[in-house]
């Protein structure tokens, strides 16, 4: 906004570069910054999920029904959970595997449960590009490491839900979840 | 490049846009420079905030939107689950469900600036009319929006109002059952009324687009009634109104904020907490408190039809204002009659409100239909003849004269015929 500034004979005043007009339209604005977020963020917020949706965010699992050897699929957080009773074949193999040999190196204690090892539960969503491998079921192809195979692109996975074979780069995660008994488990 | 006119800003990125699609040039003109009348009062800042509540009934209609069923068996609970589960969710309600009588207050109190300054007056028809064409808008939308949270009130409400076109004869049962998609409000109703819901704001801001055009290519009105007759007589609208609406609309916030936070449903109907039911009328139907006095006038008359075309008389009678008032004076300032009978007027349409609160009986109907004649008085009798009677006061020469004094001619000249803009 220009000023217009006299121009007397007598030495004028300097008028400072800052005027608390500027300090007055800096406030001003800030102030409706403050308000306009403060009025977004409720709007934004909103599409967050509800607590209905966070409510649904643990299941519980009876494992009675699964002998050894089975692979069920429970639903949890709108995903699909892979809950597999190894054998003790297939528990020591997921065992003895050398880290060094693993495209995402992750020791299988650090996949289970202390005294629970028998039990291996994932999220059954490939790491790739996130189909749901194949493995679950007996007439399954479970690939070369004996855990599972994603059909989309080739990626195999081990009897931990470790990747062995790409181009998945990750292993199967682990979801949170805690034995209640030995033969129930809450997920999340 | 020889036809564009080559824009002139600053920064190189706006100058760029704005010499393809002068906006920038637009809103300078239409809200940076243009020449307002300095002597407005707090009255002139209504218009602008309803702007500011349409855009935020848009922006809290859009995001319950993503959570409302508009379906008859789910769409109580979703209101309930926004409430309850959706974050913020009874904020995002409760603001849409106040918003909608401030807008309401907000607009007329908008309407009464321009019924006491006499804004509706030449060269301003038009815009006068349009705003019309606004306010039925706004009740239709109103209306429902009020059906969708299914209660109780919301379904006998919609049954009431969708009837009254079975007034009409032939037609009429036709048009109902149209309007229904059946033989009651019942889903199809509804669905449709979501629909025409999130439909019309959008055609709202279309109409209001052309109400703010309309205003200024005539200008606006001012307290004194009079044109500005040049630059002494007006600010550029940035900073000065920019500044004094941003003042209003603290305080219009602050209000709606007191209404939000601390008495939510004091302006809604307890019947509404209860899920519609086709089989039980409440003891009591009333419409919204904005509509109350529209409402009364529907009653005050004993016959069907008479009282359906009464009620929406009342409002289109407001179209031809213009014309019923044959005074040469715009503003009130300067009508000592009339300034007081447009209080009589207020006081009717109050009373109107109060009259559609109660049931139509025992000393209520006489009153509703005082009232109600007295409402229509106004515009047919009062209006067309007061001004034979009336000596108004002597109008100012201009808007600053009175202020800066002098000029070559004596103060107190006697009212003029009114000046073209």
């Amino acid at each position: 906004m220009a000023r217009t500034t006299a121009v007397p004979a007598k030495p004028v005043v300097e008028l400072p570069d800052v005027t608390k007009r500027d300090f007055l339209q800096l406030v001003a604005l800030a102030g409706a910054a403050v308000g306009t977020g403060a009025i977004a963020w409720p709007l934004i917020d909103s599409m967050n999920p509800s607590q209905d949706v966070l409510a649904l965010s643990s299941i519980e699992v009876d494992l009675t029904p699964v002998v050894v050897g089975q692979g069920i699929t429970v639903m949890w957080q709108g995903k699909p959970i892979f809950v597999r009773h190894r054998t003790a074949t297939e528990t020591k193999s997921a065992q003895d595997v050398q880290l060094s040999q693993l495209i995402d190196p992750q020791a299988d204690s650090a996949r289970v449960k202390a005294g629970h090892d028998e039990w291996i539960i994932v999220v059954g969503i490939c790491t790739h590009l996130g189909c749901v491998p194949l493995g679950n079921k007996p007439s399954d192809p479970r690939g070369d490491w004996g855990g599972w195979f994603c059909p989309c692109h080739g990626s195999q996975y081990d009897t931990s839900g470790r990747v062995r074979h790409g181009p998945a780069p990750a292993n199967l995660p682990v979801p949170p979840y805690a034995f209640e008994t030995d033969s129930k488990i809450k997920i999340g | 490049m020889a036809g564009i006119q080559q824009s002139t800003f600053r920064n190189p990125v706006i100058n760029w846009i704005d010499t393809r699609l002068p906006l920038f040039t637009m809103m300078q003109k239409e809200y940076g420079e243009f020449p307002t009348p300095k002597n407005f009062n707090y009255l002139w800042n209504f218009g602008a905030l309803s702007m500011v509540i349409l855009v935020i009934m848009i922006a809290t209609g859009i995001f319950l939107a993503m959570n409302y069923q508009p379906n008859i068996s789910m769409a109580f609970d979703s209101v309930q689950r926004i409430m309850r589960d959706v974050n913020y969710g009874w904020l995002i309600r409760y603001a849409h469900q106040n918003g909608a009588s401030m807008f309401f207050i907000v607009v007329y109190i908008h309407i009464f600036r321009g019924l006491y300054y006499g804004s509706y007056k030449s060269p301003r028809e038009l815009l006068w009319m349009l705003g019309v064409v606004i306010l039925l808008i706004m009740m239709a939308t109103a209306f429902m929006g009020y059906v969708l949270p299914w209660g109780q009130m919301s379904y006998w409400g919609a049954t009431v109002i969708t009837n009254l076109f079975s007034a009409f004869p032939i037609v009429g049962q036709p048009i109902v059952t149209w309007l229904w998609g059946g033989f009651s409000v019942d889903n199809p109703t509804l669905n449709r009324f979501f629909s025409l819901h999130y439909l019309l704001p959008f055609v709202l801001i279309g109409i209001v687009f052309l109400h703010v055009a309309a205003l200024h290519i005539v200008g606006s009105n001012n307290p004194l009634g009079i044109d500005p007759k040049g630059p002494q007589d007006t600010l550029p609208f940035h900073p000065y109104y920019t500044v004094k609406d941003s003042v209003g609309l603290c305080v219009c916030l602050l209000v709606f904020a007191a209404l939000i936070f601390f008495a939510p449903n004091l302006l809604g109907d307890p019947n509404n907490f209860i899920p519609a039911n086709p089989l039980l009328t409440p003891s009591d139907i009333v419409p919204e408190w904005y509509l109350l006095p529209y409402y009364a006038i529907l009653r005050a008359v004993p016959n069907k039809l008479g009282g359906v075309c009464l009620m929406f008389g009342s409002i289109l009678i407001l179209f031809v204002l213009p014309w019923l008032d044959t005074s040469k004076v715009r503003s009130a300032r300067f009508r000592p009659i009339y300034r007081q009978l447009i209080w009589v007027w207020v006081l009717s349409f109050f009373v109107l409100g109060l009259v559609g609160a109660h049931k139509p009986l025992g000393w209520w109907v006489l009153t509703g239909r005082i009232a109600t004649l007295y409402y229509f008085a106004h515009f047919l009798i009062v209006l067309p003849l007061l001004p034979r009677f009336e000596k108004t006061l002597p109008v100012p020469e201009s808007i600053s004269q009175p202020v800066l004094g002098g000029g070559r001619l004596p103060r107190g000249v006697p009212a003029r015929s009114m000046e073209n803009a």
